[in-house]
């Protein structure tokens, strides 16, 4: 075995403010940390502004503009609300639609070029909400065009660094508090600390856990793991999305992957099972909550499909098909315009193929627990954008997570920025030396291959606590994700830097294997189905359970409560 | 079917090495699935860049393939060879990745305090 040189404590930078993640939430709490006069490390361990979903989203952003047709914020809140089934945190969620417009017509003003229509911004309507509400950038460009219009902004500051390839390992807290982080510099594969008054989370998402799914490479769960080895409390871990009808089949690239949704919606695509038999009718009549442009909600298409799957009637690569034959060529043409041709570059035609669909993990509802101000319960911690919980509560609206993503992030810049104001740095080289240590120890050793070892932990979230669950299977996943833990081992495992895969894989099991138990553990104790957490042995909402679910992490095992939703003008 | 990719690695300053992965491939899988695929089975220390992997959003991952500079998540995979490079005209990091960032964007070491 060769031993590997031991990594290099390589720099120490200082700022008032760090932001960790350079997604739509993470480039908003820059600039308006910028513009409260802090200064700002901005750090993803991609480049700016490339590496996680912001840059993915194809469709559409929900603001209560009023532009399309008179609406207001509160009638946003009420559908919020609505699909958060008792669970959102009413204070997140009025933040988020109260604030929208404010952001949303900034990004306008900052030229992100929404879609307009007889002079005024055009809003659509999408599943969920009352009316028209849904703002986007044609054609399927909503997310460049948000990640493109923030990047420009982010050049007006000079108080704010950019630095990308870097890896945020941990979170450094002295006294209980936050003050810095370290990080692997991935194209140098050396050790890089970061000093900060504030620490941002704004990581994005975990859906990479999963094995169908919607995810970039970034998208581990990072800041939920770094939020609980600092001390902080993540809530409603259980809650993940999976969107019905995700593209399977033929591959398809350069296409988000939820996008046949509104086109299903507008053409009335038929959904059939292998046998080529259309089968929603089947459980359409399980179904009161049918809201007549579907057969089903999209959580019985879900579970349609996978039941589909599991009887041995799926397509061939195991989801359903999504057929439009039946529609006339012209109007598969008007409806989808340029989109026919990306498809073409594809091999896909729809007039004479169906394409296969299954369900994918596509957003987390849970996250990082905070304040009104975006504040964690550790002082100098904050958090924005998917990587916070509360706000969308057992399920999100469509439309929902990029407005998250901007209101949130500005105002966790803003708070973040002021807590920075006349305090000095509590930076401590002893603080951070359990990470370094932990980074220096990386070793090269024998071991089962550690991509392989990811693909098989998506496998059994996918399936044991995936979109349908049992206390069974989820018992069985804890087994196997503590397996998967002992055998990661406590020494990083190394390869060769500079831009070490191993490494990040080990550093990512590390992260995935913790996040992965918190949704299991939260998902077990949950005994009732609600919004997004179905359970196959407690059908029905249980009034008991209209509480919210509070994971920490004590020494080395996680803690589970439960509490009262927050902020609430409900009792 | 079966892909034949090329590969070529190393890092800066070093002579580089010519080595050959076969993936078994369907067709429409990109060039970043084979890459991919040859991680899990084959040599996890293979290192290229990509982030969105479906979207082609995100162009972490070009290179040189067959020549050409391409995305090597727009590009089909191919029965045969597909020769792989790192992109010629951006510094070379390791095998096929480059720095591609905006030289602002990078963390460059302090010239003098080493
Ligand atoms: C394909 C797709 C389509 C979607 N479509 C829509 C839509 O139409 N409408 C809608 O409202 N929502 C949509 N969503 C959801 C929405 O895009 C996201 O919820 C939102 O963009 C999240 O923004 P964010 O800034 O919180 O996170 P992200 O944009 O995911 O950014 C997180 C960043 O953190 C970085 N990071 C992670 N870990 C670390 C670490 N350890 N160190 C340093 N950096 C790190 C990542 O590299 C990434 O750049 C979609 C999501 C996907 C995946
Ligand atoms: S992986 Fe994102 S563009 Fe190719």
């Amino acid at each position: 075995m060769n031993p590997v040189k031991p990594l290099d404590l390589w720099m120490h930078i200082e700022a008032d403010v760090l932001v960790i993640g350079a997604g739509g939430a993470g480039m908003y709490a820059a600039i308006e940390a910028a513009r409260s006069g802090a200064t700002v490390i901005l750090a993803d361990r991609s480049l700016i502004g490339r590496g996680g979903a912001t840059v993915m989203a194809q469709m559409t952003v929900a603001v209560a503009l009023g532009e399309q047709t008179e609406d207001h914020w509160e009638n946003h809140l009420s559908d919020t609300l609505a699909a958060g089934r008792s669970l959102c945190d009413e204070n997140l969620a009025t933040i988020l639609c109260e604030e929208g417009p404010a952001r949303i017509r900034e990004m306008d003003d900052w030229k992100v070029g929404w879609a307009r229509e007889n002079g005024h911004i055009k809003q659509a309507h999408a599943p969920g909400h009352d009316r028209p509400r849904c703002v986007y950038v044609d054609f399927l460009a909503t997310g460049p065009a948000v990640s493109r219009t923030l990047r420009t902004q982010l050049h007006h500051f000079s108080a704010i660094r950019r630095i990308g390839d870097l890896m945020i390992v941990d979170i450094v807290v002295r006294d209980g508090q936050a003050c810095g982080a370290l990080a692997l510099h991935v194209s140098s594969g050396e050790i890089v600390t970061l000093a900060a008054k504030s620490v941002v989370i704004a990581t994005g998402g975990l859906t990479r856990l999963y094995r169908r799914n919607s995810a970039s490479f970034n998208m581990s769960g990072d800041g939920y793991a770094l939020a609980l080895r600092a001390g902080a409390e993540l809530i409603d871990m259980e809650f993940v999305q999976f969107f019905p009808i995700g593209h399977l089949a033929p591959r398809l690239v350069g296409m988000d992957p939820i996008m046949w949704d509104p086109f299903r919606y507008k053409l009335g695509g038929k959904l059939l099972n292998g046998q080529m038999q259309e089968f929603e009718e089947t459980y359409a009549a399980q179904d009161a909550r049918s809201d007549g442009a579907y057969v089903l909600t999209r959580d019985r298409a879900t579970y349609a499909i996978t039941k589909e799957v599991e009887a041995g009637r799926g397509s061939p690569a195991g989801g359903a098909y999504l057929s439009f034959m039946h529609i006339p060529p012209e109007e598969i043409r008007a409806a989808f315009g340029p989109v026919v041709d990306r498809l073409a570059e594809n091999g896909i035609d729809l007039r004479h193929r169906p394409i296969e669909v299954a369900p994918i993990a596509h957003y987390h509802m849970g996250g990082v627990r905070v304040t009104p101000d975006f504040a964690t319960n550790v002082p100098g911690l904050f958090a924005c954008g998917e990587a916070v919980g509360g706000a969308n509560g057992a399920n999100r609206l469509s439309g929902n997570a990029i407005t998250e993503a901007l209101v949130f992030g500005a105002r966790a810049g803003r708070s973040a920025a002021m807590h920075a104001r006349d305090r000095t740095s509590q930076w401590s080289e002893d603080a951070a030396k359990p990470v370094r240590d932990l980074l220096a120890g990386a070793e090269r050793r024998e071991g089962p291959n550690l991509a392989d070892a990811v693909a098989r932990l998506q496998g059994v979230m996918a399936d044991k606590v995936g979109a349908f669950r049992q206390a069974a299977p989820l018992q069985e996943a804890l087994v196997e994700i503590d397996r998967m833990r002992l055998d990661l081992g406590e020494a990083p495992r190394a390869g060769c830097a500079p831009f070490d895969p191993e490494l990040m894989d080990w550093l990512d099991l590390r992260n995935m294997l913790l996040v992965a138990r918190s949704v299991t553990e939260a998902a077990i104790s949950r005994t009732e189905s609600r919004g997004a957490h179905q359970r196959e042995d407690f059908p029905g909402m249980d009034e008991k359970w209209a509480v919210n679910q509070i994971v920490s992490l004590e020494g080395d095992r996680l803690a589970l409560r439960q509490l009262a939703p927050g902020g609430g003008r409900r009792a | 079917m079966k892909a034949s990719l090329v590969i070529q690695r190393g890092v800066a300053g070093a002579v580089p090495a010519i080595q050959t992965f076969v993936v078994e491939f369907e067709p429409g899988q990109s060039v970043l699935d084979g890459l991919r695929l040859v991680r899990r089975q084959d040599d996890p220390s293979l290192a290229f860049r990509y982030a969105c992997i479906n979207a082609n959003a995100c162009k972490e991952c070009m290179m040189l393939i067959d020549g050409q500079i391409e995305y090597a998540c727009k590009i089909k995979l191919k029965e045969g060879e597909t020769r792989l490079a790192p992109l010629p005209k951006k510094a070379l990091v390791r095998d096929l990745v480059t720095e591609i960032a905006p030289p602002e964007e990078r963390l460059v070491r302090p010239a003098a305090k080493r």
